[in-house]
């Protein structure tokens, strides 16, 4: 390892720790704010730490750059202006749509890896399975969390949305995600296989939001959260960074305990809620 | 298995048992900033951001680092941020039981 390498790798284990640390301060309300900016403290450092690295590396181009800047820039206003402007009530809906993107960031790096290895490349399973898990579960909290921010809103409609057929859509949609799975690992890189991917798990999160009521929807807010973790936790694995396996892997286990307790909370089992359509519209909340 | 792919294995596992250990029971007040804490926690994602817009060379991956940066963005600023507002609401608020104490009637 170069001393830039050794160097980052321990400022990423600290800002882990501070996650950590975040996260078990944030269970008393006390405690709760250091506790979030504890982990914000984290971030930044793990966020100084890849600018110097890119910087000392100085293989990205000036293009790369101005994307990094431009998206980075627009993202940073979009998301605070947003955050600041909420009102409380509305507050649910914008996690949800900060958690969208969140697996969308995910599945965007492990399709850019894939791609990366260029049309007609035979790859090995220990890069194609990571891959594949990150761009499926980010695709699928992705329109997830987008229906699910609807919901919230009222720009979808909070009753359950069923349809006939839905069951066997279901079922043709699993049924291409896994074919996707099976191309990508077992076949040489082609751009449709992962197209296929994505599209397909974009189709299964509306179908796994759609029929679920309005009232229920923080409690898939949590589970998509918690999908969100672990889809960047298989991204860490594609790019080979381990603050990206921790920080994932924590959001994924801690986010179904409280999923599990949210629930718990609301008197229902999460499989309950996910099957959906039991009379739980916004009319009964 | 390489033992990079080991290692990396090894550092999930036990950050998933980290994950499920530090969370205890908590009040349903805090679950809502709780898994809103958690979403920003997953922003780390950004740090993916820059490692692809470092290796883009194309149209296409200009594009893809562009949506991977602004998405990862917002992620983080936005969560962090509004993390940090629900939480502010508790500190203003009196404690619940320790309301109309006697410092407040003096």
């Amino acid at each position: 390892m170069s001393i830039l390498q050794t160097c980052s790798s321990l400022v990423y284990l600290v800002s882990a720790v501070c996650y950590v640390m975040g996260v078990h301060l944030m269970r008393s309300p006390k405690t709760a704010r250091q506790g979030n900016g504890l982990s914000a403290i984290g971030m930044l450092m793990a966020v100084v730490t890849i600018v110097i690295n890119v910087l000392i590396e100085g293989k990205i181009t000036t293009m790369g750059w101005g994307v990094l800047l431009v998206g980075g820039i627009l993202g940073i206003v979009y998301g605070a202006v947003k955050a600041q402007k909420v009102p409380m009530t509305d507050v649910p809906q914008l996690v949800s749509l900060f958690n969208a993107v969140g697996g969308g960031a995910a599945a965007v790096i492990g399709i850019f890896d894939y791609l990366m290895k260029g049309d007609g490349a035979s790859l090995s399973i220990a890069f194609s399975l990571p891959v594949l898990l990150d761009v499926i579960i980010g695709g699928i909290t992705f329109s997830g969390s987008l229906i699910a921010t609807g919901k919230l809103s009222g720009h979808v409609s909070g009753k359950p949305i069923t349809f006939p057929g839905a069951r066997l859509l279901n079922i043709l949609v699993v049924i291409a995600i896994l074919g996707s799975a099976v191309m990508m690992i077992g076949f040489t890189t082609n751009v449709w296989y992962v197209v296929l991917g994505l599209a397909m798990s974009l189709c299964f999160g509306l179908l796994m939001t759609l029929p679920i009521g309005g009232a229920d929807m923080p409690v898939v807010v949590s589970l998509l959260n918690a999908f969100t973790g672990l889809a960047v936790a298989f991204a860490g694995f594609v790019i080979n960074n381990q603050v990206l396996i921790i920080a994932g892997a924590l959001v994924g286990a801690a986010g179904t305990i409280l999923t599990l307790q949210m629930a718990e909370a609301m008197n229902r089992s999460v499989a309950n809620i996910l099957a959906g359509g039991f009379g739980t519209g916004d009319s009964d909340s | 298995m390489s033992e990079e792919l080991f290692t990396n294995l090894a550092i999930f596992v036990l950050s998933l048992l980290v994950g499920f250990e530090v969370m205890s029971k908590i009040p349903a007040t805090l679950q809502t900033p709780m898994m809103s804490g958690a979403n920003a926690i997953h922003g780390v994602v950004i740090v993916g951001a820059f490692v692809i817009a470092a290796e883009a060379n194309s149209t296409l991956f200009y594009i893809l680092a562009f949506f991977g940066a602004f998405f990862a963005a917002v992620n983080v600023a936005g969560g962090y941020t509004v993390t940090d507002r629900m939480l502010g609401m508790f500190d203003r608020k009196p404690k619940p039981g320790n309301n109309a104490g006697e410092g407040d009637q003096k």
